[in-house]
Protein backbone atom coordinates (compact mmCIF):
# COMPACT_ATOMS: atom_id res chain seq x y z
CA UNK A 1 0.00 0.00 0.00
CA UNK A 2 1.10 3.25 -0.69
CA UNK A 3 1.49 5.72 2.47
CA UNK A 4 0.28 9.08 2.76
CA UNK A 5 1.23 11.38 5.77
CA UNK A 6 -0.34 14.42 7.50
CA UNK A 7 2.26 17.12 6.83
CA UNK A 8 0.25 19.24 8.95
CA UNK A 9 -3.08 19.82 9.51
CA UNK A 10 -4.30 23.11 7.39
CA UNK A 11 -7.68 24.42 6.24
CA UNK A 12 -8.57 24.20 2.37
CA UNK A 13 -9.82 27.73 2.46
CA UNK A 14 -6.24 28.79 3.46
CA UNK A 15 -5.40 26.96 0.18
CA UNK A 16 -7.74 29.01 -1.86
CA UNK A 17 -6.34 32.38 -0.37
CA UNK A 18 -2.87 31.54 -0.85
CA UNK A 19 -3.40 30.04 -4.48
CA UNK A 20 -5.36 33.64 -5.17
CA UNK A 21 -2.77 35.37 -3.64
CA UNK A 22 -0.46 33.78 -5.90
CA UNK A 23 -2.46 34.87 -9.03
CA UNK A 24 -2.74 37.99 -8.59
CA UNK A 25 0.63 38.34 -9.03
CA UNK A 26 0.61 36.47 -12.01
CA UNK A 27 -2.57 37.37 -14.09
CA UNK A 28 -3.53 41.29 -13.91
CA UNK A 29 -7.37 40.32 -15.00
CA UNK A 30 -7.76 38.28 -11.83
CA UNK A 31 -9.95 40.37 -10.14
CA UNK A 32 -11.71 39.42 -6.52
CA UNK A 33 -15.42 39.82 -5.00
CA UNK A 34 -16.45 38.97 -1.58
CA UNK A 35 -19.36 39.45 0.38
CA UNK A 36 -18.52 40.52 3.61
CA UNK A 37 -16.52 37.69 4.77
CA UNK A 38 -12.94 38.94 3.83
CA UNK A 39 -11.23 36.96 6.79
CA UNK A 40 -13.15 33.77 6.54
CA UNK A 41 -12.13 33.37 2.93
CA UNK A 42 -8.65 34.25 3.29
CA UNK A 43 -8.97 36.63 0.93
CA UNK A 44 -7.29 39.48 2.64
CA UNK A 45 -3.57 39.13 1.42
CA UNK A 46 -5.33 39.70 -1.79
CA UNK A 47 -7.24 42.65 -0.65
CA UNK A 48 -3.65 43.69 0.43
CA UNK A 49 -1.40 43.43 -3.02
CA UNK A 50 -3.92 44.72 -4.91
CA UNK A 51 -6.46 47.15 -3.42
CA UNK A 52 -7.62 48.27 -6.81
CA UNK A 53 -8.83 44.72 -7.96
CA UNK A 54 -10.90 43.60 -4.36
CA UNK A 55 -13.94 44.75 -4.48
CA UNK A 56 -15.62 44.45 -1.67
CA UNK A 57 -19.26 44.15 -2.16
CA UNK A 58 -21.00 44.03 1.54
CA UNK A 59 -24.05 41.10 2.65
CA UNK A 60 -25.64 41.50 -0.65
CA UNK A 61 -24.29 38.32 -2.88
CA UNK A 62 -26.53 38.52 -5.56
CA UNK A 63 -25.55 41.51 -6.37
CA UNK A 64 -22.28 40.10 -6.27
CA UNK A 65 -22.78 37.27 -8.91
CA UNK A 66 -24.01 39.68 -11.26
CA UNK A 67 -21.30 42.49 -10.34
CA UNK A 68 -18.75 39.30 -11.06
CA UNK A 69 -21.01 38.16 -14.33
CA UNK A 70 -20.80 42.22 -15.10
CA UNK A 71 -16.61 42.15 -14.78
CA UNK A 72 -15.91 39.41 -17.08
CA UNK A 73 -17.59 41.70 -19.76
CA UNK A 74 -14.27 43.60 -20.79
CA UNK A 75 -11.80 40.74 -19.61
CA UNK A 76 -11.53 39.96 -16.33
CA UNK A 77 -11.36 36.76 -15.04
CA UNK A 78 -13.62 37.47 -11.76
CA UNK A 79 -13.43 34.88 -8.18
CA UNK A 80 -16.31 35.27 -5.86
CA UNK A 81 -16.12 34.00 -1.94
CA UNK A 82 -18.22 33.90 0.20
CA UNK A 83 -19.94 30.52 2.38
CA UNK A 84 -21.21 27.81 0.37
CA UNK A 85 -24.89 28.32 1.14
CA UNK A 86 -24.65 31.85 0.36
CA UNK A 87 -22.53 30.93 -2.98
CA UNK A 88 -24.83 28.83 -4.51
CA UNK A 89 -28.65 27.95 -2.73
CA UNK A 90 -29.09 32.29 -2.22
CA UNK A 91 -28.02 33.01 -5.45
CA UNK A 92 -29.30 29.97 -7.47
CA UNK A 93 -31.20 31.85 -10.23
CA UNK A 94 -28.33 34.36 -10.65
CA UNK A 95 -25.71 32.26 -11.35
CA UNK A 96 -28.22 30.40 -13.69
CA UNK A 97 -29.05 33.13 -16.18
CA UNK A 98 -26.21 35.25 -15.84
CA UNK A 99 -23.29 33.29 -15.30
CA UNK A 100 -24.36 29.45 -16.65
CA UNK A 101 -26.57 30.53 -19.15
CA UNK A 102 -24.28 33.46 -20.07
CA UNK A 103 -21.44 31.39 -20.40
CA UNK A 104 -19.52 33.96 -18.48
CA UNK A 105 -15.82 33.13 -16.69
CA UNK A 106 -16.67 33.89 -12.96
CA UNK A 107 -15.25 31.44 -10.41
CA UNK A 108 -17.18 30.86 -7.71
CA UNK A 109 -15.59 29.78 -4.55
CA UNK A 110 -17.19 28.71 -1.67
CA UNK A 111 -15.84 27.90 2.20
CA UNK A 112 -17.05 26.43 4.97
CA UNK A 113 -19.16 23.74 2.42
CA UNK A 114 -20.71 21.39 4.06
CA UNK A 115 -21.67 19.54 7.93
CA UNK A 116 -17.92 20.44 8.87
CA UNK A 117 -18.64 23.97 9.25
CA UNK A 118 -19.47 22.81 12.56
CA UNK A 119 -21.06 25.16 15.53
CA UNK A 120 -22.90 27.54 13.37
CA UNK A 121 -25.61 24.73 12.46
CA UNK A 122 -27.70 23.86 9.63
CA UNK A 123 -28.70 27.23 8.43
CA UNK A 124 -24.79 27.73 7.08
CA UNK A 125 -24.34 23.45 6.51
CA UNK A 126 -25.28 23.44 2.94
CA UNK A 127 -25.39 19.48 1.54
CA UNK A 128 -27.34 20.56 -1.11
CA UNK A 129 -24.66 22.79 -3.37
CA UNK A 130 -23.08 20.49 -5.14
CA UNK A 131 -26.23 19.13 -6.91
CA UNK A 132 -27.26 22.42 -7.17
CA UNK A 133 -24.18 23.28 -9.92
CA UNK A 134 -23.58 20.17 -11.30
CA UNK A 135 -26.98 20.56 -12.48
CA UNK A 136 -26.40 24.19 -14.55
CA UNK A 137 -25.24 23.28 -18.21
CA UNK A 138 -21.98 24.00 -18.81
CA UNK A 139 -21.03 24.43 -14.87
CA UNK A 140 -17.30 22.73 -13.53
CA UNK A 141 -17.74 21.54 -10.64
CA UNK A 142 -14.88 21.21 -7.94
CA UNK A 143 -14.26 19.89 -4.18
CA UNK A 144 -10.85 19.22 -3.19
CA UNK A 145 -9.31 17.23 -0.37
CA UNK A 146 -6.64 18.71 1.19
CA UNK A 147 -4.90 22.55 1.79
CA UNK A 148 -2.96 21.22 -1.32
CA UNK A 149 -5.20 20.65 -3.91
CA UNK A 150 -7.36 23.72 -2.90
CA UNK A 151 -4.39 26.03 -3.79
CA UNK A 152 -3.65 24.13 -6.69
CA UNK A 153 -7.41 23.53 -7.88
CA UNK A 154 -7.33 27.74 -7.43
CA UNK A 155 -4.48 28.73 -9.39
CA UNK A 156 -5.54 25.48 -12.20
CA UNK A 157 -9.21 27.45 -12.83
CA UNK A 158 -7.90 30.60 -14.04
CA UNK A 159 -6.93 28.42 -17.33
CA UNK A 160 -10.30 27.30 -17.68
CA UNK A 161 -12.35 29.15 -19.49
CA UNK A 162 -16.36 29.46 -18.33
CA UNK A 163 -17.72 29.48 -15.08
CA UNK A 164 -16.59 26.90 -12.25
CA UNK A 165 -17.31 26.21 -8.98
CA UNK A 166 -14.80 25.69 -6.25
CA UNK A 167 -15.87 24.17 -3.48
CA UNK A 168 -13.47 23.98 0.22
CA UNK A 169 -14.27 23.86 3.48
CA UNK A 170 -13.96 25.31 7.37
CA UNK A 171 -11.98 22.96 9.04
CA UNK A 172 -8.29 21.77 10.05
CA UNK A 173 -7.60 18.94 7.96
CA UNK A 174 -4.59 16.74 6.89
CA UNK A 175 -2.61 17.85 4.37
CA UNK A 176 -1.05 15.03 2.34
CA UNK A 177 -1.71 15.51 -1.53
CA UNK A 178 1.60 16.99 -3.17
CA UNK A 179 2.69 20.57 -2.75
CA UNK A 180 3.53 20.97 -6.52
CA UNK A 181 0.77 18.73 -7.72
CA UNK A 182 -0.52 19.55 -11.04
CA UNK A 183 -4.05 19.99 -10.99
CA UNK A 184 -5.92 18.21 -14.03
CA UNK A 185 -9.31 19.86 -14.00
CA UNK A 186 -11.60 16.67 -14.53
CA UNK A 187 -8.71 14.14 -14.03
CA UNK A 188 -9.07 11.32 -11.31
CA UNK A 189 -5.92 11.08 -9.05
CA UNK A 190 -5.64 7.43 -8.30
CA UNK A 191 -4.33 6.76 -4.49
CA UNK A 192 -4.31 3.32 -3.85
CA UNK A 193 -4.60 0.34 -6.21
CA UNK A 194 -7.06 -2.78 -5.27
CA UNK A 195 -8.91 -5.37 -6.17
CA UNK A 196 -12.15 -6.01 -3.66
CA UNK A 197 -13.75 -2.58 -3.82
CA UNK A 198 -13.20 1.13 -4.98
CA UNK A 199 -13.96 4.19 -2.82
CA UNK A 200 -14.22 6.95 -4.92
CA UNK A 201 -14.07 10.23 -2.63
CA UNK A 202 -14.44 13.89 -2.35
CA UNK A 203 -13.11 16.76 -0.65
CA UNK A 204 -13.32 16.20 2.90
CA UNK A 205 -13.85 12.21 2.67
CA UNK A 206 -10.65 11.19 0.74
CA UNK A 207 -8.32 11.39 3.54
CA UNK A 208 -10.95 9.57 5.42
CA UNK A 209 -11.20 6.81 2.43
CA UNK A 210 -7.15 6.51 3.04
CA UNK A 211 -7.96 5.49 6.76
CA UNK A 212 -10.45 3.07 5.96
CA UNK A 213 -7.95 1.92 3.05
CA UNK A 214 -5.70 1.06 5.82
CA UNK A 215 -8.33 -0.36 8.27
CA UNK A 216 -9.53 -2.75 5.35
CA UNK A 217 -6.07 -3.96 4.43
CA UNK A 218 -5.94 -4.92 7.83
CA UNK A 219 -8.80 -6.54 7.47
CA UNK A 220 -7.55 -8.36 4.61
CA UNK A 221 -9.47 -6.42 2.14
CA UNK A 222 -8.15 -4.89 -0.75
CA UNK A 223 -9.23 -1.13 -1.72
CA UNK A 224 -8.99 1.10 -4.94
CA UNK A 225 -9.32 4.55 -3.52
CA UNK A 226 -9.58 7.59 -6.73
CA UNK A 227 -9.61 11.21 -5.23
CA UNK A 228 -12.57 13.04 -7.63
CA UNK A 229 -11.80 16.24 -7.03
CA UNK A 230 -13.87 17.10 -10.45
CA UNK A 231 -17.25 15.93 -9.69
CA UNK A 232 -18.29 18.05 -13.51
CA UNK A 233 -17.11 16.72 -15.36
CA UNK A 234 -16.37 13.76 -13.77
CA UNK A 235 -13.43 11.18 -15.15
CA UNK A 236 -15.96 8.25 -16.38
CA UNK A 237 -13.02 6.55 -17.41
CA UNK A 238 -11.15 6.31 -14.02
CA UNK A 239 -14.42 5.22 -12.45
CA UNK A 240 -15.60 2.01 -14.83
CA UNK A 241 -11.49 1.12 -14.86
CA UNK A 242 -11.62 0.41 -11.04
CA UNK A 243 -15.12 -0.81 -10.69
CA UNK A 244 -14.33 -3.37 -13.67
CA UNK A 245 -11.61 -4.50 -11.65
CA UNK A 246 -13.32 -4.23 -8.43
CA UNK A 247 -16.82 -5.42 -9.17
CA UNK A 248 -18.48 -2.47 -6.41
CA UNK A 249 -18.06 1.29 -5.15
CA UNK A 250 -18.46 2.96 -2.47
CA UNK A 251 -19.17 6.30 -3.00
CA UNK A 252 -17.84 9.29 -0.47
CA UNK A 253 -18.70 12.72 0.18
CA UNK A 254 -19.63 15.64 2.90
CA UNK A 255 -22.82 15.76 0.76
CA UNK A 256 -26.68 14.89 0.32
CA UNK A 257 -26.59 11.37 -1.00
CA UNK A 258 -29.43 13.20 -3.43
CA UNK A 259 -27.35 14.84 -6.02
CA UNK A 260 -24.04 14.35 -5.17
CA UNK A 261 -21.11 12.56 -6.38
CA UNK A 262 -22.65 9.46 -5.41
CA UNK A 263 -25.51 9.87 -7.83
CA UNK A 264 -22.96 10.90 -10.38
CA UNK A 265 -21.02 7.85 -10.38
CA UNK A 266 -24.40 5.49 -9.90
CA UNK A 267 -25.04 7.44 -13.57
CA UNK A 268 -22.34 6.25 -15.19
CA UNK A 269 -22.17 2.60 -13.51
CA UNK A 270 -26.16 2.35 -14.57
CA UNK A 271 -25.17 3.38 -18.31
CA UNK A 272 -22.27 1.44 -18.62
CA UNK A 273 -20.82 -1.04 -16.31
CA UNK A 274 -23.52 -1.71 -13.29
CA UNK A 275 -22.56 -2.90 -10.10
CA UNK A 276 -23.34 -2.46 -6.85
CA UNK A 277 -22.83 0.83 -4.96
CA UNK A 278 -22.79 2.45 -1.34
CA UNK A 279 -23.55 5.83 -0.52
CA UNK A 280 -21.48 7.13 2.50
CA UNK A 281 -23.03 10.65 2.63
CA UNK A 282 -26.03 12.46 4.26
CA UNK A 283 -29.06 10.73 4.08
CA UNK A 284 -31.48 13.83 2.66
CA UNK A 285 -31.07 15.38 6.22
CA UNK A 286 -30.43 19.11 7.53
CA UNK A 287 -27.22 18.67 10.00
CA UNK A 288 -26.63 20.63 13.45
CA UNK A 289 -24.12 22.41 15.72
CA UNK A 290 -21.32 20.34 17.16
CA UNK A 291 -17.79 20.31 16.19
CA UNK A 292 -16.38 18.90 12.92
CA UNK A 293 -15.59 15.51 14.02
CA UNK A 294 -18.59 14.74 16.08
CA UNK A 295 -20.70 15.67 13.04
CA UNK A 296 -18.66 13.70 10.70
CA UNK A 297 -19.49 10.78 13.03
CA UNK A 298 -23.08 11.32 13.88
CA UNK A 299 -23.78 11.56 10.56
CA UNK A 300 -21.77 8.65 9.23
CA UNK A 301 -19.08 10.40 7.14
CA UNK A 302 -15.36 9.32 8.43
CA UNK A 303 -13.38 6.48 7.68
CA UNK A 304 -15.29 3.61 10.16
CA UNK A 305 -18.48 4.79 8.08
CA UNK A 306 -16.73 3.89 4.28
CA UNK A 307 -14.78 0.55 5.83
CA UNK A 308 -18.68 -0.71 7.21
CA UNK A 309 -20.25 0.33 3.64
CA UNK A 310 -17.15 -1.21 2.04
CA UNK A 311 -17.83 -4.58 3.57
CA UNK A 312 -21.54 -4.68 2.87
CA UNK A 313 -21.36 -3.29 -1.04
CA UNK A 314 -18.40 -6.31 -1.15
CA UNK A 315 -21.49 -8.87 0.42
CA UNK A 316 -23.71 -7.54 -2.47
CA UNK A 317 -21.20 -8.49 -5.27
CA UNK B 1 -28.04 68.29 -34.43
CA UNK B 2 -30.07 64.99 -34.90
CA UNK B 3 -32.74 64.48 -37.63
CA UNK B 4 -35.88 64.36 -35.90
CA UNK B 5 -37.75 63.04 -38.70
CA UNK B 6 -35.35 60.65 -39.56
CA UNK B 7 -35.49 59.09 -36.01
CA UNK B 8 -39.43 59.55 -36.16
CA UNK B 9 -39.59 57.46 -38.97
CA UNK B 10 -37.64 54.71 -37.50
CA UNK B 11 -39.32 54.83 -34.60
CA UNK B 12 -42.81 54.21 -36.59
CA UNK B 13 -41.16 51.30 -37.95
CA UNK B 14 -39.42 49.57 -34.73
CA UNK B 15 -43.09 50.12 -33.74
CA UNK B 16 -44.12 47.81 -36.81
CA UNK B 17 -41.35 45.49 -36.11
CA UNK B 18 -42.36 44.60 -32.38
CA UNK B 19 -46.07 44.36 -33.53
CA UNK B 20 -45.33 41.58 -36.72
CA UNK B 21 -42.45 40.10 -34.35
CA UNK B 22 -45.08 39.09 -31.42
CA UNK B 23 -48.27 38.31 -34.07
CA UNK B 24 -46.56 36.07 -36.04
CA UNK B 25 -45.92 33.68 -32.86
CA UNK B 26 -49.07 34.88 -31.21
CA UNK B 27 -46.48 35.50 -27.74
CA UNK B 28 -44.10 38.19 -26.53
CA UNK B 29 -44.18 41.24 -25.07
CA UNK B 30 -45.74 43.88 -27.41
CA UNK B 31 -46.46 47.09 -24.28
CA UNK B 32 -43.45 47.40 -23.17
CA UNK B 33 -41.53 47.44 -26.10
CA UNK B 34 -43.60 50.08 -27.96
CA UNK B 35 -43.23 52.45 -24.85
CA UNK B 36 -39.71 51.81 -24.79
CA UNK B 37 -39.33 52.47 -28.55
CA UNK B 38 -38.20 56.27 -28.69
CA UNK B 39 -35.58 54.82 -26.14
CA UNK B 40 -34.40 52.73 -27.87
CA UNK B 41 -33.84 54.61 -31.17
CA UNK B 42 -32.69 57.32 -29.18
CA UNK B 43 -30.05 55.25 -27.49
CA UNK B 44 -28.56 53.20 -30.48
CA UNK B 45 -28.89 56.43 -33.25
CA UNK B 46 -28.01 59.51 -31.21
CA UNK B 47 -26.66 58.83 -27.61
CA UNK B 48 -24.32 55.58 -27.56
CA UNK B 49 -20.90 55.56 -29.01
CA UNK B 50 -20.50 52.15 -29.91
CA UNK B 51 -19.76 49.94 -32.42
CA UNK B 52 -21.64 48.06 -34.84
CA UNK B 53 -18.89 44.95 -35.65
CA UNK B 54 -20.12 43.28 -32.17
CA UNK B 55 -17.42 42.70 -29.71
CA UNK B 56 -18.14 40.65 -26.42
CA UNK B 57 -15.96 42.63 -24.81
CA UNK B 58 -17.07 46.13 -25.65
CA UNK B 59 -14.14 48.04 -25.15
CA UNK B 60 -13.42 51.48 -26.32
CA UNK B 61 -17.66 51.40 -26.60
CA UNK B 62 -20.18 52.69 -24.70
CA UNK B 63 -22.32 49.35 -23.37
CA UNK B 64 -25.91 48.60 -22.80
CA UNK B 65 -27.76 46.04 -20.88
CA UNK B 66 -31.10 45.58 -21.09
CA UNK B 67 -32.27 44.08 -17.58
CA UNK B 68 -36.42 44.03 -18.58
CA UNK B 69 -35.39 41.20 -20.79
CA UNK B 70 -39.24 40.34 -22.30
CA UNK B 71 -39.44 43.79 -23.93
CA UNK B 72 -37.23 41.97 -26.23
CA UNK B 73 -38.98 43.04 -29.35
CA UNK B 74 -37.84 46.73 -29.41
CA UNK B 75 -34.03 45.55 -28.90
CA UNK B 76 -34.23 42.90 -31.34
CA UNK B 77 -35.53 45.48 -33.50
CA UNK B 78 -33.39 48.18 -32.93
CA UNK B 79 -30.23 45.56 -32.87
CA UNK B 80 -31.12 45.13 -36.47
CA UNK B 81 -31.95 48.14 -37.97
CA UNK B 82 -28.66 49.59 -36.57
CA UNK B 83 -26.78 47.27 -38.59
CA UNK B 84 -26.09 44.20 -35.93
CA UNK B 85 -27.51 41.51 -37.68
CA UNK B 86 -29.97 41.28 -40.72
CA UNK B 87 -33.51 42.72 -40.42
CA UNK B 88 -34.79 39.90 -42.42
CA UNK B 89 -33.81 37.27 -39.09
CA UNK B 90 -36.72 39.24 -36.98
CA UNK B 91 -38.84 36.75 -39.14
CA UNK B 92 -37.33 34.19 -36.30
CA UNK B 93 -38.39 35.60 -33.22
CA UNK B 94 -39.44 33.23 -30.28
CA UNK B 95 -39.17 30.42 -33.58
CA UNK B 96 -37.17 27.18 -33.06
CA UNK B 97 -33.59 27.26 -33.44
CA UNK B 98 -33.45 30.88 -33.41
CA UNK B 99 -31.01 33.26 -32.58
CA UNK B 100 -33.67 35.51 -31.21
CA UNK B 101 -35.26 33.78 -28.38
CA UNK B 102 -38.43 34.68 -25.98
CA UNK B 103 -35.90 36.46 -23.82
CA UNK B 104 -32.30 38.20 -25.25
CA UNK B 105 -29.29 35.49 -24.68
CA UNK B 106 -25.46 35.87 -25.47
CA UNK B 107 -26.07 31.57 -25.91
CA UNK B 108 -27.26 31.52 -28.98
CA UNK B 109 -24.41 34.15 -29.97
CA UNK B 110 -26.73 36.97 -31.48
CA UNK B 111 -24.53 40.13 -31.75
CA UNK B 112 -25.35 42.95 -29.95
CA UNK B 113 -26.58 41.41 -26.91
CA UNK B 114 -23.86 40.36 -23.62
CA UNK B 115 -25.98 39.08 -21.38
CA UNK B 116 -29.16 36.74 -20.84
CA UNK B 117 -32.13 38.94 -18.92
CA UNK B 118 -35.57 37.84 -18.35
CA UNK B 119 -35.19 37.03 -14.85
CA UNK B 120 -35.81 39.78 -13.39
CA UNK B 121 -33.75 42.37 -11.10
CA UNK B 122 -30.05 41.13 -12.40
CA UNK B 123 -29.33 44.37 -14.63
CA UNK B 124 -27.73 46.60 -12.88
CA UNK B 125 -25.33 44.64 -10.92
CA UNK B 126 -24.31 43.25 -14.39
CA UNK B 127 -23.81 47.09 -15.75
CA UNK B 128 -21.99 47.55 -12.14
CA UNK B 129 -19.52 44.90 -12.86
CA UNK B 130 -19.37 45.81 -16.76
CA UNK B 131 -18.80 49.73 -15.37
CA UNK B 132 -16.41 48.93 -12.77
CA UNK B 133 -14.32 47.03 -15.42
CA UNK B 134 -14.18 49.63 -17.64
CA UNK B 135 -12.70 51.92 -14.52
CA UNK B 136 -10.23 49.15 -14.29
CA UNK B 137 -9.28 49.43 -17.88
CA UNK B 138 -9.37 53.25 -17.76
CA UNK B 139 -12.04 53.19 -20.72
CA UNK B 140 -14.06 56.00 -20.35
CA UNK B 141 -17.01 54.97 -21.93
CA UNK B 142 -20.31 54.99 -20.60
CA UNK B 143 -22.44 51.92 -19.47
CA UNK B 144 -26.22 52.54 -19.91
CA UNK B 145 -29.27 50.09 -18.74
CA UNK B 146 -32.53 49.64 -18.67
CA UNK B 147 -34.81 48.41 -16.34
CA UNK B 148 -38.84 48.07 -15.93
CA UNK B 149 -40.51 49.86 -13.16
CA UNK B 150 -42.27 46.66 -11.80
CA UNK B 151 -38.93 45.16 -11.36
CA UNK B 152 -37.75 47.44 -9.31
CA UNK B 153 -40.04 45.42 -7.18
CA UNK B 154 -37.38 42.32 -6.97
CA UNK B 155 -34.42 43.41 -4.10
CA UNK B 156 -31.78 42.90 -5.79
CA UNK B 157 -31.84 46.02 -7.57
CA UNK B 158 -31.98 48.06 -4.31
CA UNK B 159 -28.29 45.69 -3.24
CA UNK B 160 -27.07 47.35 -6.35
CA UNK B 161 -28.46 50.36 -6.14
CA UNK B 162 -26.89 50.94 -2.99
CA UNK B 163 -23.72 49.66 -3.89
CA UNK B 164 -23.32 51.63 -7.10
CA UNK B 165 -23.30 54.67 -4.71
CA UNK B 166 -21.56 53.49 -2.60
CA UNK B 167 -18.89 52.67 -4.58
CA UNK B 168 -19.06 55.92 -6.58
CA UNK B 169 -19.76 54.02 -9.89
CA UNK B 170 -20.60 57.16 -12.09
CA UNK B 171 -19.76 56.03 -15.37
CA UNK B 172 -23.25 54.05 -15.06
CA UNK B 173 -26.86 55.34 -16.29
CA UNK B 174 -29.92 53.41 -15.21
CA UNK B 175 -32.77 54.15 -17.15
CA UNK B 176 -36.18 52.99 -15.23
CA UNK B 177 -39.09 52.73 -17.76
CA UNK B 178 -41.79 54.54 -15.57
CA UNK B 179 -44.73 53.14 -17.32
CA UNK B 180 -46.83 52.44 -14.22
CA UNK B 181 -47.57 48.79 -15.03
CA UNK B 182 -46.91 45.47 -14.75
CA UNK B 183 -48.57 41.52 -15.54
CA UNK B 184 -51.19 42.10 -12.86
CA UNK B 185 -52.12 45.82 -13.07
CA UNK B 186 -51.28 49.08 -12.56
CA UNK B 187 -47.71 49.47 -10.28
CA UNK B 188 -50.15 50.85 -7.53
CA UNK B 189 -52.34 48.31 -7.08
CA UNK B 190 -50.07 45.63 -7.39
CA UNK B 191 -46.97 46.94 -5.50
CA UNK B 192 -46.62 50.68 -5.08
CA UNK B 193 -43.65 51.90 -5.81
CA UNK B 194 -43.67 55.28 -3.73
CA UNK B 195 -41.46 57.86 -4.68
CA UNK B 196 -38.95 56.51 -7.17
CA UNK B 197 -36.94 59.76 -7.69
CA UNK B 198 -36.94 60.32 -3.16
CA UNK B 199 -35.65 56.30 -3.08
CA UNK B 200 -32.62 56.51 -6.07
CA UNK B 201 -31.99 60.30 -3.85
CA UNK B 202 -31.65 58.25 -0.93
CA UNK B 203 -29.47 55.86 -2.00
CA UNK B 204 -27.19 58.60 -2.96
CA UNK B 205 -27.86 58.98 -6.81
CA UNK B 206 -28.30 61.80 -9.38
CA UNK B 207 -31.72 61.16 -10.76
CA UNK B 208 -33.27 63.08 -13.18
CA UNK B 209 -36.90 62.78 -15.20
CA UNK B 210 -37.61 62.73 -18.80
CA UNK B 211 -41.59 63.48 -18.44
CA UNK B 212 -42.57 62.91 -22.23
CA UNK B 213 -40.49 59.79 -22.83
CA UNK B 214 -42.48 58.93 -25.80
CA UNK B 215 -41.01 62.05 -27.55
CA UNK B 216 -38.07 61.35 -29.51
CA UNK B 217 -36.50 64.79 -29.40
CA UNK B 218 -37.38 64.96 -25.63
CA UNK B 219 -35.46 61.81 -24.84
CA UNK B 220 -32.62 62.63 -26.69
CA UNK B 221 -32.41 66.25 -25.10
CA UNK B 222 -32.41 64.42 -21.60
CA UNK B 223 -30.37 61.52 -22.19
CA UNK B 224 -27.75 64.10 -23.14
CA UNK B 225 -28.41 65.61 -20.13
CA UNK B 226 -27.81 62.63 -18.26
CA UNK B 227 -24.49 61.93 -19.73
CA UNK B 228 -23.46 65.43 -18.64
CA UNK B 229 -23.94 64.10 -15.10
CA UNK B 230 -21.77 61.37 -15.51
CA UNK B 231 -18.14 61.54 -13.88
CA UNK B 232 -19.35 63.41 -11.00
CA UNK B 233 -19.16 60.55 -8.37
CA UNK B 234 -22.64 59.39 -8.35
CA UNK B 235 -24.60 56.89 -10.54
CA UNK B 236 -27.18 58.26 -12.52
CA UNK B 237 -30.81 57.79 -12.48
CA UNK B 238 -32.84 58.81 -15.64
CA UNK B 239 -36.78 58.38 -14.60
CA UNK B 240 -38.18 57.68 -18.13
CA UNK B 241 -41.72 58.54 -18.32
CA UNK B 242 -43.79 56.38 -21.14
CA UNK B 243 -47.03 55.13 -22.00
CA UNK B 244 -47.47 51.48 -22.20
CA UNK B 245 -47.99 49.97 -25.64
CA UNK B 246 -47.22 53.46 -26.72
CA UNK B 247 -48.29 54.32 -30.54
CA UNK B 248 -50.85 51.40 -31.06
CA UNK B 249 -54.14 53.53 -29.27
CA UNK B 250 -56.06 50.10 -28.24
CA UNK B 251 -53.12 48.91 -26.42
CA UNK B 252 -52.24 52.25 -24.42
CA UNK B 253 -52.73 53.45 -20.48
CA UNK B 254 -53.30 49.71 -19.66
CA UNK B 255 -51.50 46.65 -18.64
CA UNK B 256 -53.54 44.59 -20.57
CA UNK B 257 -50.64 44.32 -23.80
CA UNK B 258 -47.71 43.85 -21.56
CA UNK B 259 -47.44 40.02 -22.86
CA UNK B 260 -50.30 39.46 -25.37
CA UNK B 261 -49.82 39.50 -29.06
CA UNK B 262 -52.60 40.64 -31.03
CA UNK B 263 -54.78 38.67 -33.44
CA UNK B 264 -54.95 39.11 -37.44
CA UNK B 265 -57.27 41.95 -37.41
CA UNK B 266 -56.10 43.56 -34.30
CA UNK B 267 -52.49 44.18 -36.43
CA UNK B 268 -54.02 45.60 -39.55
CA UNK B 269 -55.42 48.00 -37.08
CA UNK B 270 -52.45 48.90 -35.49
CA UNK B 271 -50.10 49.36 -38.26
CA UNK B 272 -52.68 51.03 -39.66
CA UNK B 273 -51.95 53.65 -37.21
CA UNK B 274 -48.40 53.45 -37.95
CA UNK B 275 -47.41 53.32 -41.33
CA UNK B 276 -44.33 51.71 -43.20
CA UNK B 277 -41.71 54.26 -43.22
CA UNK B 278 -38.10 52.36 -43.85
CA UNK B 279 -39.56 48.95 -44.89
CA UNK B 280 -40.71 45.88 -43.33
CA UNK B 281 -38.66 42.88 -43.32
Amino acid sequence: MKKYTDSGKKDTRSGFGDGLTELGKKNKDVVALCADLTGSLKMDEFKKNHPERFFQIGIAEANMIGIAAGMTIGGKIPFTGTFANFSTGRVYDQIRQSVAYSGKNVKICASHAGITLGEDGATHQILEDIGLMKMLPGMTVINTCDYNQTKAATIAVVEHEGPVYLRFGRPKVANFTPADQKFEIGKAVQLQEGTDVTIVATGHLVWEALQAAETLHENGISADVINIHTIKPLDDEAILKSVKKTGCVVTAEEHNYLGGLGESVARVLSTQHPAPQEFVATQDTFGESGTPEQLMAKYGLNASAIVAAAKNVIARK
Amino acid sequence: MADYKALEDLVIQVRRDILRQVHKVNSGHPGGSLGCAEFFVALYNELMDHNNDFSMVGENEDIFFLSNGHISPVFYSVLARSGYFPVEELNTFRLLNSRLQGHPTTHEGLPGVRMASGSLGQGISVSIGAAQTKKLNNDNHLVYTLCGDGELQEGQNWEAIMYAAGNKVDNLIVTIDLNGQQIDGSTENVLPLGNMKAKFEAFGWDVMDIEEGNNIEAVITGMKKAKEKTGKGKPVCVLLHTVMGNGVDFMMHTHDWHGKAPNDEQLENALSQNPETLGDY
